[in-house]
């Protein structure tokens, strides 16, 4: 049997996961964009738990917008890392330092 | 079931998403390289939605589409705010993209769409709508930073501004999934009712916890305010010109609307967490501020510690400070694009003024626009009769009132390290000899916009009653 806090607990790992992974990778811009979509789906899980546990449907209609949401916001993500790897040859977290102060 | 009144309530925005969708396909056609008619039209329609939106605006406070949607009097305001602002900073960006030569017309169909994602957050009731209006408004900025493909600055302040601004998103959707377990309800009037008797739950506290992260992200407020130097100094300025003014009121009404409208009865929990923010925002702006020689990070930083004074108006709690808060940002909003305005003024082709440098001698190369940037500067930094000081004023007032004291003095101590900066770009156009002696090129249109831009500071600030009056009625009513 599944409880509410079970699926709580697994939707805030996989939530630290992606805030880690954002913070520790210093590699890969790539990377932080799955680390970003990670982030918003396990939001969704906590929005379909609480719909599902309190019979209320709207958090599942919230997920759809999020998913739509978060499609869009990857497109313009991997277009501005398109951009950026014409401009200077490197996707590494590392190199994006030219402004300081 | 979805009636004529939640169709008239939307009516200006349906407006202007038809508008926008409209100029983008109009836009394919032209091939004038100025954009004459996808700008003129970008201007009419914002024009016209200002009218809608006067002329629609209820006696009472609206709601439409189940409680997701209100339209009352700080809507009607802010959003007629938002329009001024917007189109000045098409007239600004119209004149810089022309003069380097990437003008495109796609920069003003994400302008408007950006300028209908501030007016749907502006008006948004519930978490849902919330988090589409920011959407609408931050995926539109970051395309609008990346415009200019050859910049390498540009895409680079572009992928960070994306990748913080994307977090925050996930950061605030968390919180908002917590307070939706808890009140099981989006509505944020229900919300605000269910928790009225027991603001206890851990859950819920963790919930604000992650909403005000999101917030604080979005206004660029100390500790989450790491984007806000590298995105103004990165984009092209025509860019920072837009978004760091009419974003800031849709931010402020977002903080409105979460905090105030949906976790009022939370408001002791809240107000800790802002005097930390607000603090910490005028220490770090203010004194980083000072070792920039960068004009736009100098005005990033400037951005920081004006948003923490902004904070000190929302953590007070009552109507009125909320007012103070309101009027802040509006003024706040009209400084910054004049101050950007100015960068823009003095840049030419393959050539931004963005160094405190570009400044020295203005006084000598054009008295009038030397004088312009005075006003500006000294509005910011709370010299009376300006209008900055009216703002800063009442804040501290409301402040004071409200029994915050040693709040206020903290706030005035770092004011008074803040004039520091302010005060030496007045130095440098004054007192400095000018390194080249190029004559200011611009349009008559730039030339009497940035005029009005800062005359404005200065009438207003000799007769701030009148808009603070608007604040002050719109705001009691709502409270």
């Amino acid at each position: 049997m599944i409880i509410l806090s079970n699926v709580l607990v697994l939707a805030a790992l996989l939530f630290c996961i992606s805030v880690a992974g954002i913070f520790i990778n210093r590699k890969n811009i790539l990377i932080l964009l799955m680390c970003i979509e990670l982030m918003l789906l396990s939001v969704n899980m906590n929005f379909i738990a609480f719909s599902h546990f309190l019979g209320d449907i709207n958090g599942q209609v919230f997920v759809f917008f999020i998913l739509t949401v978060a499609a869009a916001e990857s497109a313009i993500g991997l277009a501005i890392l398109v951009v950026l790897f014409r401009n200077r040859g490197t996707i590494n977290v590392d190199d994006l330092k030219s402004m300081d102060g | 079931m979805i009636s004529i009144t939640d169709i008239m309530t939307v009516a200006p925005e349906i407006f202007m998403l038809t508008m926008a969708c409209l100029i983008l396909v109009l836009d394919t056609f032209s091939n004038d390289p100025q954009r004459r008619l996808t700008y003129y039209l970008s201007q009419l329609t914002l024009v016209v939605t200002a009218v809608l939106v006067s002329q629609l605006s209820p006696e009472q406070t609206a709601y439409a589409f189940g409680n997701s949607y209100i339209d009352d009097g700080m809507a009607t305001v802010l959003k007629e705010g938002v329009f001024i602002i917007g189109f000045f900073a098409f007239l600004y960006s119209h004149e810089y993209l022309k003069e380097h030569g990437w003008l495109k017309g796609e920069y003003f169909v994400l302008g408007l769409f950006a300028i209908l994602g501030e007016m749907i957050l502006i008006s948004a009731y519930s978490l849902l709508t919330v988090y589409l209006g920011l959407e609408l408004l931050s995926l539109s900025l970051y395309a609008m930073v990346a415009m200019h493909r050859k910049s390498t600055a540009a895409s680079e302040a572009a992928m960070k501004y994306f990748v913080l601004g994307a977090m925050a998103s996930g950061m605030l959707l968390y919180g908002m999934s917590m307070i939706y377990g808890v009140t099981g309800s989006l509505q944020l009037e229900t919300i605000a009712t269910t928790i009225e008797n027991d603001t206890s739950n851990i859950l819920l506290v963790f919930g604000l916890v992650f909403v005000l992260v999101g917030i604080a992200f979005k206004l660029g407020a100390v500790p989450f305010h790491m984007w806000v130097p590298d995105v103004y100094q990165g984009s092209p300025t025509c860019v920072t010109l837009f978004l760091a003014s009419a974003p800031k009121l849709a931010a402020f009404a977002m903080a409105m609307r979460l905090l105030v409208d949906g976790l009022q009865p939370m408001l002791d929990n809240w107000q800790q967490m802002l005097i930390i923010l607000s603090i910490l925002s005028m220490a770090t702006g203010n004194i980083v501020a000072i070792s920039q020689t960068n004009i736009k990070r100098m005005l990033a930083y400037s951005a920081i510690a004006h948003i923490g004074f902004l904070l000190l108006g929302l953590l007070s709690g009552t109507a009125s400070g909320y007012a103070g808060s309101m009027f802040y940002v509006i003024i706040y909003a009209l400084m910054s694009m004049g101050a950007f305005g100015m960068v823009i003024l003095l840049g030419r082709k393959d050539f931004e003024a963005d160094e405190l440098a570009h400044f020295k001698g203005l006084s000598d190369r054009s008295p009038w626009f030397a004088f312009m940037m005075l006003i500006l500067m000294f509005s910011m930094a709370g010299v009376p009769p300006f209008l900055g000081f009216w703002a800063k004023w009442f804040v501290l007032k409301e402040l004071v009132d409200a029994g915050f004291v040693w709040l206020a003095a903290t706030a005035v101590f770092f004011s008074i390290i803040g004039v520091y900066y302010y005060l030496h770009v007045i130095k440098l156009m004054y007192f400095d000899k000018a390194d080249s002696m190029t004559a200011i090129k611009a349009s008559k249109q730039m030339r009497f916009a940035l005029s009005v831009n800062g005359l404005a500071l200065l009438i207003l600030g000799l007769m701030p009653g009148a808009l603070l009056a608007i604040c002050i009625s719109v705001m009691s009513i709502a409270a």
